[in-house]
């Protein structure tokens, strides 16, 4: 017998090494495959951040023009402001302020503007029109803001730096073909002229956009559109999903994991939290109008339907990133609790969830990123008009950041926009990895080692 | 099948012979009985798992279960305290008294019984927190201690009653999973005692651990058996016969054989018992 054995040794070694050869050759192939996809998607990676940076990166840096300012009692004739009166109630002075302040408002800022400009540019008297184009006409409100703050600077000399037209910064970053005929660009000609003379003598300069995060969106003033706005009603939206999905999604699924007996009703509704984690988000988006704002009357536009949407869309992501998590906990652990004698639920809130932490915040976290750059269902709750104010409550109209982005990428003034567009794609991202570094941190830090 | 114990116990032991000595002390206290099962069946859905078992457990005593694997042993065992009814679809028979009280009786609250029955795993499950935790968990559920002092005192007499203490008191406030298998093991039994139950049910407890953490175990065992009634479930039959007072042999759901240790191993009376214990199944 063993002498049959040894003789047939040698065969089976030969039929091993010739079929280890294409073995080995079919392993080559698949790894080679397995690293070009990889290269494939880090190459688009690597393409689309490029992509996004370059034209981002220089929107955070806008041209602005340094002036200053005579803030002349002339022009600026207004009442002086108005003191609290001793036997005055509350409302009675809240009202000759705003009048006073209504006041301040019809005084006609651009003149000091004007004025200020003739100073650096001697024709700009004789061309107030082609004058008018070099500042934005929002700054004329930092004007009035500044003296309704504090009316005793009427009389004073102020430098300050306003944001010069958007055209002017398209101009000077050579985002506009500098040989297209004048009927063509959107700066005459002499005012293309000046705008080379300010930046040549430094009184224009680039400088850091505080305005892009500290304003709300405008289409009046393009160049000082910013994303407060739509920041902040990211934020409430944010704010309403990880107050309802999170407590709501990890009960839901804690109920279905620990103590829904299985049964045919359990498996539907199984089935069915996998099938909603799959709608598209647009049809969340018509439920929410349908049912938020028809039926329940909530105001159009409002960030608390957004985050009510969002909520629906992400509930799914919770609830199986949770039972994903409960089910990795080994039952011995429930058992151990058990045996002492702690009830069901004590089992599951000492120790089965305490231990799921990680997974659950992990999942959550995801479903939130995904949720804070969701736009479709958004358009459908009316959350994509134009809104020039930063919402005070998530109650006020208020735009969101995707959504925002989706509004500037469609703005007339391509040029100037496009680089504000990735400026707010590259803020979205920030808060995309800020959102899944947390997570990461979070599952590190609560991790139990067995 | 049910056989209660004799008064004095006169027996050659050829298998363990120590153990004699034992076994005569034991009987001379244990007269009361503890548990009693009369006609237990269990189902698991559609299957049967246990026809009908019946025996009487008697206070401070060790009582292993043996049989081939499927054989319904651990079935039983944690028909004692209850750990079925977490199974799904598992349905039990049969009535339990416990001291004088049905355990099945709708009026008991399942945690009460498992305070007083504790239970101890095949593989070692401490909690993924302190040595400290684990112990105070149970003590902390049922409120055993109202101060912390009385805590610490609950698990440091834990701890030293299962043999433990000298080996963990530097470090209560490291994880229990960072102790090895046997140590995690009596960490398990400490953490069981630190309620103060009554009867302790241990379910292979020495079948994930090496030769010797096991002989520490069983050294616990024959400690613990003073002030616990303790039902041992193994399949390691030399374990039975070192550390059980009486075993009980259980074959296809069935409860075959329930004799004193020393009888089972040396004169069976069953066919089938004598089969598995020479080795000629299971």
């Amino acid at each position: 017998m063993s002498t049959d054995i040894n003789q047939k040794r040698p065969r089976i070694a030969d039929q091993v090494s010739a079929s280890l050869r294409r073995r080995h050759a079919r392993e080559r192939r698949f790894r080679l495959l397995g690293l070009v996809a990889t290269l494939l998607g880090l190459t688009f990676v690597a393409i689309l951040f490029a992509n996004i940076f370059i034209k981002g990166i220089p929107a955070f840096w806008q041209a602005s023009i340094t002036l200053d300012i005579y803030f002349d009692p002339a022009i600026v004739s207004i009442p002086p402001e108005p003191v609290r009166e001793a036997k005055e109630s509350d409302s009675d002075f809240r009202q000759r302020r705003v009048s006073w302040e209504n006041e301040v408002g019809m005084v006609n800022f651009n003149r000091l503007i004007q004025n200020a400009l003739t100073a650096k540019i001697a024709e700009a008297a004789d061309y107030p029109r082609d004058a008018a184009r070099i500042v934005t006409s929002g700054e004329r409100l930092a004007l009035r803001d500044l003296v309704i703050k504090n009316p005793g600077i009427v009389g004073e000399t102020r430098q300050m730096h306003l944001l010069t037209d958007a055209n002017i910064d398209v101009w000077l970053k050579g985002n506009i073909d500098r040989n297209l005929p004048d009927e063509q660009q959107q700066l005459s000609a002499r005012v293309r002229d000046w705008a080379d003379q300010l930046y040549a003598d430094g009184i224009i300069k680039m400088r850091f956009s505080t305005g892009l995060f500290t304003n709300p969106d405008s289409r009046s003033s393009l160049a000082s559109a910013g994303l407060r706005g739509a920041f902040m009603g990211s934020l409430y939206m944010m704010l309403v999903v990880i107050a309802l999905s999170i407590p709501l999604g990890v009960a839901a699924a804690v109920y279905l994991e620990e103590f829904a007996p299985r049964n045919r009703m359990t498996d539907i509704i199984e089935v069915n939290i996998n099938n909603l984690a799959a709608v598209p988000s647009i049809i969340f988006g018509l439920l929410g109008a349908a049912v938020f704002i028809n039926y329940f009357k909530l105001p159009l536009s409002a960030s608390v339907v957004g985050g009510l949407v969002l909520t629906l869309m992400t509930m799914p992501t919770v609830i199986i990133a949770t039972r994903a998590a409960l089910k990795t906990i080994p039952p011995s652990i429930r058992q151990a609790a058990l045996g002492i004698g702690a009830s069901p639920t004590q089992a599951v809130f000492h120790h089965v969830l305490p231990l799921a932490v990680p997974g659950i915040l992990t999942g959550s976290i995801i479903g939130i990123a995904q949720a804070l750059g969701e736009t479709a269902p958004l358009l459908l709750i009316g959350m994509n008009a134009f809104v020039a104010s930063v919402p005070a409550s998530p109650f006020d109209q208020s735009n969101a950041l995707p959504v925002q982005i989706y509004l500037w990428q469609g703005n007339e003034l391509r040029n100037f926009f496009e680089g504000r567009t990735a400026a707010a794609i590259v803020v979205l991202l920030a808060l995309m990895l800020f959102l899944n570094g947390l997570a990461i941190w979070l599952r590190k830090r609560f991790e139990t080692r067995w | 099948m049910v056989t209660t114990m004799k008064s004095d116990v006169e027996m050659e032991l050829t298998l363990v012979p120590d153990v004699s000595g034992l076994l005569h002390e034991q009987s001379e206290r244990s007269k009361r009985i503890k548990m009693s099962a009369s006609d237990v069946k269990v189902f698991y859905g559609e299957t049967q798992a246990l026809h009908g078992v019946s025996m009487e457990i008697m206070e401070n005593e060790v009582i292993s279960f043996i049989g081939p694997s499927g054989c319904g042993k651990s079935t039983f065992l944690r028909c004692l305290n209850r750990m079925n009814d977490t199974i799904e679809g598992a349905r039990v028979e049969g009535r339990i008294i416990l001291d004088d009280q049905n355990i099945y009786d709708t009026a008991l609250d399942v945690v009460q019984l498992r305070a007083q029955v504790g239970m101890v795993f095949q593989k070692p499950n401490p909690f993924p927190k302190s040595i400290f935790e684990n112990i105070a968990y149970g003590a902390r559920l049922h409120g055993l201690a109202e101060k912390k002092a009385d805590l610490a005192d609950i698990v440091e007499s834990s701890l030293r009653r299962a043999g433990l203490w000298s080996e963990v008191k530097g470090r209560l406030d490291q994880p229990g999973t960072g102790l090895s298998g046997g140590q995690q093991q009596r960490l398990c039994i400490a953490r069981a005692i630190a309620v103060n139950p009554e009867v302790i049910l241990m379910d292979e407890p020495c079948s994930a651990l090496d030769p010797i953490a096991t002989s520490v175990i069983e050294e616990l065992i024959d400690e613990l058996k003073r002030n616990f009634t303790i039902i041992i479930v193994t399949h390691n039959m030399q374990q039975a016969a070192r550390v059980s007072d009486r075993t009980a042999f259980f074959h296809l759901g069935d409860l075959i054989e329930l004799e004193k240790t020393a009888d089972i191993f040396t004169n069976p009376k069953n066919k089938r018992t004598e089969d598995y214990i020479t080795g000629r199944f299971g």
